[in-house]
C-alpha cells in the first residue's frame, strides 16, 4: 500500500451565513451551508489527485480546509501523519505552511503587479527565513526558474508580471511554490484561465515536477477532460460531498454513480460529427442550493434512477467493482447507464431518438 | 433565406491607434456566411475574435478603428454607417450580440422583462401585449418559462440568464446572432443543456450565427463552418468537420492535438512553446513563423497567401505551389 500523504475522515467544514439586519430583528435561525460534507479520501504519495464538481460543491473549502486558512468543524484532517485539525500553535502553523502551498486560479491578480519575479520569488524566502545572503537566495530563485523553464533566468528576473504572458505568469506563481520545497500542493483551477496550448504547457510540467522533485498534488478543477492525462484518483463532489471517487481512467471510463455519469455525458468532446444530434443530458432540474441539502441521498431530487429508499436513506460508500472504486449510491454497481440521443431533422424538430449504453459514448472515437 | 449569403467581409482590418504603437488586432480578413449557418470562430486570447464581433456591429470603440476592408450584410455597407444609423438600422435588427461576460452586467434594478421589451419599444415601438407576445415567444425557444418574466436578475441562476440573453439577442430576428463566449462562464451540465438548446434553435430559425469562443470542443458542437484565427488572422477557413478531421495549418493541427481528451489515455500533451506576438510589431512574414516547427526559407519573409486546399483555406506558405 502506498503511503497516505493526506487521509481525511468524516471531515466536515459549515459556514454561518452572515444574517441581514431585518433577518436579525426578525429572529429568523442562521443559515448554515454544508459546504463540506462529511468526507472521505486519501491522498498518496507522489500521486495526484483531482477534486471535480459543479461550481459551490465544495472543492475550494476542501483545498482551503487542507491548507489550513479555514478551521475544520468536526472530522478528521491528518497530513503526513499530524492532525492539523489540531495545529494551533504559530510556529508549527508556519513550518506546516512551508511544506504545504497552494496555487490559485487567476495568474493575473495573484501576482503583485509592483514585485519584480526577482522579488516575488524571494518574499517567502525573506518570510520563512531561508537563504542567508542574497547570493544564497539568487541560486534558489535561479533554481525554480529553471524548474517551470523560464531559462535563463537572467532573462525574467527582472520583469513585472505585465511582462509576462498569462502562461508565463502562471509559472512564475508554481515557482514561488516550488522555492519553499514543498511535499504537497493544491492546484486551484491553475490552468482554467489559460489558453489550450498554455493550458497543456503548464500541466506537462506540473506533472514532470512529480517525479521530478517528488510532489503530491491535490488538483482543484471544473475541466474534467485534464483530469485524466494528471491525476491517479478522482474524487467527484456534489453538494459538499464526495459521491464518487476512484482511479480517474476508471472513474471515466465506468461511472457507478448517476451524478458523475451525468456529468460526462455533459462534457464537450472535439467531435465535429454532432451537429444534428443532441445528447439528453440525465439530470433533472438545477443544483439545490448549499443552505438546503436534500435528505436522504443528496442527488435524489435530481437523479434519473431515484427510488423510495433514496429519499429516505443516506447511502453509504459501495465499491461493487474495483478495489478502491467507491460511489455513495444505493444501486452503485446495479444500473446500467444509457443516454438518450435525439436525431434533429431540418427544422429542428426531433427525428429520431436513439438509446446508447454510456460505455458506446466513451468509447474513443480513434 | 435558406443558403443565400447574407453577410460577405473582404479585406477587413481593425487597428487601435494607442501610444505605443498601432495595434494590429485585425488585418486583412474575409469569410462569408450563409443563412441558417454558423461560423464559428478560435483561437487564442487576444487574437481578434471580439475585435472582429464589434467591428461587425460597427461598435470598435477608440482608439480603435475600422482602416480598411468592406462588411456586406445582405446589401448594407456596414463600413460606411455612422453612428446614428448603426443605431437605427443595424444593431439588434441586423445584427444582434451576445456580449463576453454580458450575464454580469445584466441591470440589478430592472426586471427580466423591462430589460427584453426594451429594444422592441425603442427601435421598433412595439409595445404591451404584443411585445410580451413577442417575448414570450423567445424566451420558450430558450426552453424558460414565462414565469420568469418578472422576475429581477438576482432571482436567476446563471444559465436562466444567459438565456435570457440569448433570447433578447433573437427578438428583431436579426440576420446575424454574434455569440461571444456565451458559455465559458457556465457549469458544464448548464453549458451543454444550452448547446443542445442552439443547436436546435440554429435550425428552426434562418438567422446566421457567429459562435466565438477559445474552447474547440464547444465549438466542434454548433460549427458548420470554422475560422481558425492568429494574430489578426484567419489562418484556416472552411467546412468544420473537415479542419477538425484533418486541419491543415501547422497551427491549427497543434491547437486540435493540444486538446486533452476524457476517453484517452495520453502521457504528455501536445502545446506550442512560446506565447503569440505583440500586434504593436507582428513578426515579418507569417505572424506564425516563430512558433512553427515547419517555417522554412520565406516563412520569416513573405506574407503566406490563402491557398485553397481541399476546399479549405490556409494562409500558410507549405501550401505554396512552388513548393518548399
Ligand atoms: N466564507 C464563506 N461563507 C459562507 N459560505 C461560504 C464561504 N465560502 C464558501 N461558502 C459556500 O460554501 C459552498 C462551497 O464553496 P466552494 O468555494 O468550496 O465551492 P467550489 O466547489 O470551489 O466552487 P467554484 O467551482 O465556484 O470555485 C458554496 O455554497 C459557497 O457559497
Ligand atoms: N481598446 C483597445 N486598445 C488597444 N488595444 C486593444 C483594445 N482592445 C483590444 N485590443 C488589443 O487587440 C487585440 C485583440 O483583442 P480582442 O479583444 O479582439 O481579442 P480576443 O480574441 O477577443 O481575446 P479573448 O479571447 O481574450 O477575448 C489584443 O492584442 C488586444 O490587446
Ligand atoms: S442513491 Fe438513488 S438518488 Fe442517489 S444517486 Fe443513487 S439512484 Fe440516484
Ligand atoms: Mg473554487
Ligand atoms: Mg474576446
Amino acid at each position: 500500500m502506498p503511503k497516505s500523504i493526506v487521509k481525511a475522515r468524516n471531515l466536515k467544514k459549515e459556514f454561518i451565513i452572515v444574517q441581514s439586519f431585518i433577518d436579525k430583528i426578525q429572529r429568523k435561525p442562521p443559515l448554515k451551508v454544508r459546504a463540506v460534507d462529511g468526507i472521505d479520501f486519501d491522498i498518496y504519495d507522489k500521486k495526484s489527485m483531482a477534486l471535480v464538481g459543479e461550481s459551490g460543491c465544495g472543492k475550494t473549502t476542501v483545498g482551503k480546509l487542507i491548507m489550513k486558512l479555514i478551521d475544520t468543524t468536526s472530522g478528521k484532517l491528518e497530513v503526513k501523519g499530524h492532525n492539523i485539525t489540531k495545529l494551533d500553535d504559530p510556529r508549527k502553523l508556519k513550518a506546516y505552511r512551508r511544506t504545504a502551498q497552494m496555487i490559485y486560479q487567476d495568474p493575473f491578480s495573484s501576482l503583485d503587479p509592483r514585485f519584480k519575479v526577482f522579488d516575488i520569488l524571494e518574499e517567502p524566502l525573506l518570510i520563512h527565513g531561508i537563504g542567508s545572503s542574497m547570493k544564497e537566495r539568487r541560486k534558489m530563485i535561479d533554481k525554480a526558474l529553471e524548474e517551470v523553464r523560464l531559462t535563463p533566468p537572467e532573462e525574467f528576473i527582472d520583469r513585472y508580471p505585465h511582462m509576462l504572458s498569462g502562461g508565463q505568469r502562471q509559472r512564475i506563481a508554481i515557482a514561488r511554490c516550488l522555492i519553499l520545497n514543498p511535499d504537497f500542493i493544491v492546484a486551484d483551477e491553475p490552468v482554467s484561465m489559460l489558453d489550450v496550448s498554455v493550458r497543456a504547457e503548464v500541466l506537462n510540467l506540473m506533472k514532470d515536477l512529480i517525479d521530478k522533485i517528488d510532489l503530491t498534488y491535490l488538483y482543484i478543477t471544473h475541466d474534467i477532460s485534464t483530469t485524466r492525462f494528471f491525476t491517479d484518483h478522482i474524487g467527484v463532489m456534489y453538494l459538499g460531498d464526495i459521491v464518487e471517487q476512484g482511479p480517474t481512467g476508471q472513474v471515466l471510463d465506468n461511472p457507478l454513480h448517476p451524478y458523475t455519469q451525468a456529468l460526462l455525458t455533459a462534457v464537450p468532446e472535439p467531435e465535429p460529427d454532432r451537429l444534428d444530434r443532441i445528447k439528453e443530458i440525465p439530470i433533472k432540474g438545477e443544483i439545490p442550493s448549499g443552505t438546503n441539502v436534500p435528505g436522504g441521498c443528496r442527488f435524489h431530487t435530481r437523479c434519473p434512477y431515484a427510488k423510495v429508499i433514496c429519499k429516505k436513506k443516506v447511502p453509504k460508500n459501495k465499491q461493487p467493482g474495483k478495489q478502491g472504486h467507491l460511489a455513495k449510491c444505493h444501486f452503485a454497481g446495479e444500473i446500467e447507464f444509457k443516454v438518450k440521443v435525439k436525431k434533429l431533422a431540418d427544422d429542428g424538430k426531433v427525428a429520431g431518438e436513439e438509446i446508447i449504453k454510456f460505455s458506446k459514448i466513451t468509447e474513443s472515437e480513434e | 433565406m435558406g443558403d443565400k449569403t447574407i453577410l460577405d467581409v473582404k479585406d477587413l482590418s481593425t487597428h487601435y491607434f494607442t501610444s505605443k504603437g498601432v495595434v494590429k488586432a485585425l488585418d486583412d480578413v474575409s469569410f462569408q456566411l450563409k443563412g441558417g449557418k454558423s461560423l464559428g470562430v478560435a483561437g487564442e486570447s487576444g487574437c481578434g475574435k471580439s475585435t472582429m464581433a464589434y467591428s461587425l456591429l460597427k461598435m470598435v470603440q477608440p482608439p480603435g478603428r475600422i482602416v480598411k476592408g468592406s462588411i456586406n450584410l445582405d446589401g448594407m455597407e456596414v463600413t460606411k454607417l455612422d453612428e446614428n444609423s448603426a443605431r437605427k438600422k443595424l444593431r439588434w435588427q441586423k445584427v444582434s450580440m451576445v456580449f463576453q461576460g454580458a450575464m454580469d452586467i445584466m441591470t440589478p434594478v430592472y426586471t427580466v422583462g423591462h430589460q427584453m421589451k426594451e429594444p422592441l419599444r425603442y427601435l421598433m415601438d412595439i409595445t404591451g401585449d404584443e411585445a410580451e407576445e413577442i417575448c414570450k415567444k423567445y424566451l420558450d425557444m430558450v426552453d424558460l418559462d414565462f414565469e420568469l418574466f418578472n422576475r429581477y436578475p438576482h432571482e436567476l441562476s446563471g444559465g436562466q440568464k444567459q438565456r435570457i440573453i440569448i433570447a433578447t439577442a433573437l427578438l428583431l430576428e436579426p440576420d446575424v446572432v454574434i455569440l461571444d463566449e456565451p458559455t465559458t462562464a457556465l457549469d458544464v451540465v448548464v453549458e451543454a443543456r444550452i448547446m443542445n438548446d442552439l443547436k436546435i434553435l440554429k435550425k428552426q430559425l434562418d438567422n446566421g450565427m457567429i459562435f466565438i469562443t477559445h474552447d474547440l470542443s464547444i465549438l466542434a458542437e454548433i460549427s458548420d463552418d470554422l475560422a481558425v484565427m492568429y494574430a489578426g488572422w484567419i489562418v484556416e477557413l472552411g467546412d468544420s468537420k473537415k479542419i477538425y478531421r484533418d486541419p491543415k495549418h501547422p497551427y491549427t493541427k497543434k491547437l486540435i492535438a493540444a486538446i486533452p481528451r476524457l476517453h484517452v489515455d495520453i502521457d504528455r500533451l501536445e502545446y506550442i512553446p512560446g506565447a503569440p506576438p505583440e500586434l504593436t510589431n507582428p513578426p515579418k512574414g507569417c505572424r506564425f513563423h516563430p512558433r512553427c516547427e515547419h517555417a522554412f526559407g520565406r516563412c520569416n519573409k513573405e506574407e503566406p497567401e490563402e491557398h485553397d486546399v481541399d476546399g479549405i483555406l490556409v494562409k500558410c506558405h507549405l501550401y505554396d505551389e512552388r513548393g518548399n
